[in-house]
């Protein structure tokens, strides 16, 4: 039995649901020993002819309310299981997204977006059964049996004997024998994640599977590892389940005894029939009441590996949040400089720098464009400023106060950014626009369409800015996601602006466009730039090139030509296409 | 229902083991019956105190049944989970056969990978279509009938009074649950709907949330879509959780009855059978419990099955022909007067587009986003078929080849390159499954990639995402160099390297084909010089064509073009 300490903490936040279903199921077995010991009655009256017509209809209708007691408590328990359960999902629900926020956006970049969702919205679900089912199972599992005995005893002592030796023997045989049926289900539950996994795999790469015209012989290959993964999970269950047989066994062979030990006793007349019929009835119930514990516990497993992974995000460690107290407000207009002294930044601590030891000044108003090979630490450069990291070596300084002191949502409030793949969110045009600033007029995203070139798109749209742009833009061209962001930038009217060029996709009379569009935004901003063409670089105040994680050269396009390095050599290349 | 009929058709090849395991379930489940009613037996023989003898019958009996119930519940959670997985296997197989010829023409829509992740999703859900749909119907008929049989021995009265509770149970049950129920499931599969797009929004979409402080608003209406969810999950729980006390209900009134009906008998069934009936009517009901549960994995088996055969019924773009035509050895291509609009697309993407490539000609394809450029390899690898015109390779209409053929005979290297989650080796073989690793070795130096030439087994991740950008580029390199195919396509095939780099393998790619066919697509206007043509698209028809060094000369739309990229202020300081 795998009780995770941590599953148990989020029982212990909502125990009275848990509680009363424990309860209630607990009556629930009352009113089923009171059926069992009416219907024995019943049975002895109408066997042995013990008494007329009107005294089996009275013990009928006490039978008949005792089921319906009965019913109604153990739906009361497994109502009262869910109404628990529900709410420690919600609890989870809202923890992961807590911590996803917490974490920040360069987290939930580094993981498979859809591997992470899948965790979250399956995970939680996958948590209900452990919850519904298997938790208060354990306890009725062992108050039923011992309601059972309680009542058995005094009734019969051999009988109770029987059934209190055989008990143990199931909770035995579950926990020598659990940890390969938990291997085997962890097995199976693998197997089918896996082969799901590689179909998926095929199904995404079908289109270069294609491409190689071989397309129709991977039917084979998904064919082969499926029997190999049916073989090998096959295998594992063949000796898996035996310890449910074993199980099936005893509550057989326990009921079997006990029927031919009380029919014996009946024979010599030291039983009265009633009562061995009465102990008949009840011991199926016994031995079930145990069983379910493992049938339940199978149906709870998939909640336990699932809640590793959804714990393993939630203990992740969160970067530390600037104190609300501490965070001194951010000096009001004019704009003031951004310095960067000696600022270092590592992703883990097993990689190298990011970025060593960068100083610079970005002055208020002047246009600086960022330049280097991948890897240089551009990104990484862009990220500190929008703070979605913080440096570890060295400081960032607004004018005179630390980045890091103040409040991160105030500060963002100063920037507008255009990222290389803006992400455009399912839902109308409209909405995604005003996300930069939800109190823009009317007036200012006419504008903002306009400047941005979005105007043919808006035009063929069926319900112009009101139509929904589908899941994740899929009605939207990168280009055109592209304007979108500069549309939002230009709504957001932010003193501060950061572009990352687009790289490819954009053919030279696009490219132009939104060079265009570019310098019009920043007109009179502080603008940074990650730029990778030359014409947009070229009328920079200052060019910044980095290298493995540092600052090699930095001046204007006229000053960095006259001396040798990675700038000159890059324009270089340039110049080969052009004729002589 | 239809709907997993037709999945019921698709799985029919398993019948046979699905048979073997009802019927073990019901042999299982009749066994407790039948230890249970020797039990009953023994118990109302002794209370009549015969010799010892007499009771023999139904010792054996529990002994019998005691071991069968547990042997055959082992062979049949054997059987079923063996045939669940056949199932599976079976359904992928078949999917996967149904949307090969879709792909890529009819996909499109299904890019995102988010949609794709839903259909496996759906194809894993129904993982249950055998345990929870088909067997519990069928285990519970053949127990009923056991019982019916049994208790039609005492009177035709009995089965027929058991069979009415049957009914109720099996048929009544869950028509009063799904009506209770009604509505609450769509709902919560609506707003789940709704929860993963917003969860994915917020998980993609952070870095803008964050950045315009919108997370908060964000996270809280996911929340209370979470909550609404919830609360839907309760409404529909309470019915669920009814099932097993209701059906308890049922198995009582079912004794009562049979009470009132055994009362006034007395002395026409021998007293001993009293409680073996009345035993047996309890035992009976164990093969009703999963029933209900049973309905509502058929309707969630229908909406995943209505959603794959939705996209398995769509006609595919091109069939491959009856009897193809070989490749032919002369591998020049044509278009002549092509016309192709995209499905949904309000402007044609080529319109009337003629042109010829010879054997062994080195030609590139350049104009702005949206001109064709794309569209021209689409249509000669037949992923769609041209609305009008025709498209030759060595003068034969290329709807004659079988389209994998003509696919292996193109060697192409796209923008974006998917990897597949294997080794770097089986990731090459995809292009020439019988190459030695000597060979591969050499196809991964010439793309660039020596350090991968001790690393054939090495895993590339998911997607490839252990390699770079870069590296995942010259790994598609590799595969079409390996491929040897006679005619090459690149189209933008350096996109994800750097400037210089890119050139350098481009430049090495044009001296590799010196023999072959290549057709090379791109918007970066550099080095044009090396090809011995070039073609100039613009709104889906040939603008300009000729040689780099007349198409300046002309000073029309590709001398514009060029110098958009080429006469910035860098270059003249440079050239001057």
């Amino acid at each position: 039995m795998n009780f995770d300490r941590r599953l148990l903490e989020l029982l212990r936040r909502y125990p009275l649901p848990f509680a009363l279903c424990v309860a209630f199921g607990t009556i629930g077995g009352g009113f089923l020993i009171a059926q069992a010991y009416l219907l024995s009655r019943i049975v002895d009256t109408l066997f042995l002819n013990r008494s007329d017509m009107d005294g089996l209809i009275r013990l009928l209708v006490i039978y008949a309310t005792a089921s319906l007691l009965r019913a109604l408590f153990n739906w009361a328990c497994q109502a009262q299981a869910h109404k628990g359960t529900l709410k420690i999902k919600q609890f989870l629900h809202h923890q992961l997204f807590d911590k996803i926020s917490a974490l920040g956006p360069i987290y939930s970049l580094s993981t498979q977006s859809g591997t992470l969702n899948a965790k979250i919205i399956r995970g939680v679900e996958a948590l209900d059964p452990y919850f519904s089912q298997f938790i208060p199972q354990v306890f009725l599992s062992v108050l039923l049996p011992v309601t059972i005995l309680a009542v058995v005893f005094p009734t019969d002592m051999i009988t109770g004997f029987i059934l209190l030796a055989t008990a143990p023997l199931i909770p035995l045989f579950m926990i020598i024998i659990g940890k390969t049926a938990q291997k085997a289900t962890q097995k199976q539950w693998q197997t089918l994640s896996r082969m799901s996994g590689y179909f998926l795999d095929v199904l995404q790469g079908l289109f270069t599977l294609k491409l190689f015209g071989r397309s129709r012989d991977r039917v084979q290959k998904i064919s082969e590892i499926s029997e190999a993964f049916r073989h090998a999970t096959m295998k594992v269950l063949k000796v898996a389940f035996l310890s449910s047989l074993t199980l099936e066994l005893v509550a057989a062979i326990g009921t079997a005894i006990i029927a031919i030990e009380i029919g014996l006793r009946l024979l010599d007349g030291s039983l009265a029939f009633a009562t061995a019929l009465f102990l008949l009835l009840l011991t199926p119930d016994f031995y079930l009441a145990l069983r379910q514990l493992g049938t339940k516990f199978h149906a709870g497993m998939e909640g336990v590996s699932a809640a590793s992974d959804i714990f393993s995000l939630i203990e992740r460690k969160s970067p530390p949040e600037t104190a609300a107290s501490l965070a001194k407000t951010i000096p009001a207009a004019p704009l003031q400089p951004i310095r960067f002294e000696n600022v270092g930044f590592s992703y883990s601590e097993d990689r190298a720098y990011a970025l060593d030891s960068v100083s610079c000044d970005l002055e208020p108003g002047t246009f600086n464009a960022v330049t280097g090979s991948s890897g240089s630490g551009k990104t990484t450069f862009i990220n500190l400023i929008l703070r979605f990291i913080e440096p570890q070596k060295g400081t960032i300084m607004y004018g005179t106060t630390e980045l890091s002191m103040l409040n991160p949502g105030e500060w963002r409030k100063l920037i507008s950014w255009i990222p290389q793949h803006p992400y455009i969110f399912n839902t109308t045009l409209r909405e995604n626009l005003l996300l930069a600033n939800p109190a823009a007029s009317e007036q200012t995203l006419v504008e903002a369409v306009e400047i941005s070139r979005l105007s043919p798109l808006v035009s063929s749209l069926p319900r112009g800015l009101d139509t929904p742009v589908g899941e994740h833009g899929s009605m939207i061209s990168g280009g055109e996601a592209q304007r979108l962001s500069f549309a939002r930038a230009f709504i957001r009217n932010a003193p501060i602006l950061i572009l990352d060029e687009p790289t490819s996709h954009t053919d030279p009379v696009l490219e132009k466009e939104l060079v265009e569009t570019m310098e019009t935004l920043a007109r009179g901003k502080t603008t940074i730039l990650i730029a990778h063409r030359l014409s947009t670089i070229e009328n920079a105040d200052r060019i910044l090139v980095f290298d493995k994680g540092r600052i090699t050269q930095s001046g204007t396009h006229e000053t960095l030509l006259q001396s040798e390095g990675y700038y000159r050599n890059t324009l270089g290349s340039f110049r080969e296409g052009s004729p002589v | 229902m239809k709907e997993v009929l037709r999945l019921l058709g698709i799985v029919r090849a398993y019948q046979w083991w699905m048979l073997l395991a009802a019927v073990l379930g019901f042999a299982a489940i009749g066994s407790g019956i039948g230890l249970l009613v020797s039990a009953a037996y023994i118990l109302s023989k002794a209370a009549l105190h015969p010799p010892l003898f007499e009771l023999h019958l139904g010792i054996v009996g529990v002994r019998i049944f005691g071991i069968a119930r547990g042997v055959l519940r082992y062979l049949e959670r054997l059987v079923s989970h063996n045939t669940t997985f056949r199932i599976l296997s079976r359904l992928r197989i078949w999917f996967y056969q149904s949307i090969e010829p879709l792909s890529p023409a009819r996909l499109l829509q299904y890019r995102s990978g988010d949609l794709l992740q839903r259909i496996s999703g759906d194809i894993d859900s129904l993982e249950n279509l055998y345990s929870r749909v088909i067997a519990p119907p069928l285990t519970a008929l053949l127990v009923s009938a056991l019982t019916w049989v049994l208790l039609g021995t005492f009177s035709p009265l009995f089965s027929l009074l058991l069979f009415v509770f049957h009914a109720i149970a099996a048929a009544g049950l869950p028509l009063l649950s799904a009506y209770f129920s009604r509505g609450t499931a769509a709902g919560i599969i609506a707003i789940r709907r709704e929860i993963q797009s917003m969860s994915i929004d917020c998980i993609q979409g952070l870095s803008d949330l964050t950045l315009f402080g919108r997370v908060k608003e964000h996270t809280e209406k996911l929340n209370r879509l979470k909550a609404e969810e919830l609360r839907l999950q309760r409404k529909q729980a309470i019915v669920q959780r009814a099932h097993e006390p209701v059906a308890g209900l049922l198995m009582n009134g079912a004794v009562i009855a049979f009470i009132l009906l055994l009362a006034p008998a007395r002395g026409e069934i021998e007293g001993v059978f009293t409680a073996v009936i009345i035993i047996a009517v309890i035992a009976s009901f164990e093969a009703f419990l999963p029933l209900p549960d049973a309905v509502q994995h058929i309707e969630a088996d229908a909406a995943a099955g209505r959603r794959l055969f939705e996209l398995v019924d769509t006609p595919p773009a091109v069939a491959a022909p009856r009897h193809p035509e070989p490749f032919p050895a002369n591998r020049s291509v044509s278009f002549e007067n092509v016309s192709f609009t995209y499905p949904d697309a309000d402007t044609p993407a080529l319109k009337g587009l003629s042109l010829g490539i010879k054997k062994g000609e080195k030609v590139a394809i350049v104009g702005p986003s949206g001109s064709g450029k794309s569209t021209v390899v689409n249509l000669l690898l037949r992923f769609w078929p041209p609305d009008s015109g025709l498209i030759t390779i060595g003068g034969t209409d290329i709807a004659k080849f079988d389209p994998e053929a003509i696919r292996q005979h193109i060697g192409v290297v796209g923008q974006r390159t998917y990897l597949f989650s294997e080794t770097i080796r089986d990731n090459l073989l995809l292009s020439r499954p019988d190459a030695d690793d000597n060979e591969l070795k050499k196809a991964l130096e010439l793309a660039g990639l020596e350090t991968f030439r001790d690393k054939l087994d090495r895993w590339v991740g998911q997607h490839g995402m252990s390699l770079s950008g870069g590296e995942r580029q010259r790994m598609a390199i590799a595969r079409m160099l390996l491929q040897n195919a006679p005619i090459i396509v690149l189209d933008e095939a350096t996109a994800n390297l750097d400037t210089l780099t890119g050139q350098q393998v481009m430049r090495g790619l044009v001296r590799y084909c010196n023999e072959k066919t290549l057709l090379v697509i791109t918007h970066k206007l550099r080095e044009m010089e090396q090809y011995d043509r070039i073609i100039v698209l613009n709104k889906g028809k040939i603008a300009e064509e000729g040689p780099h060094e007349e198409l300046l000369r002309q000073k029309g739309f590709y001398a514009s073009m060029w110098s958009l990229q080429h006469n910035d202020a860098a270059a003249k300081l440079l050239d001057g």
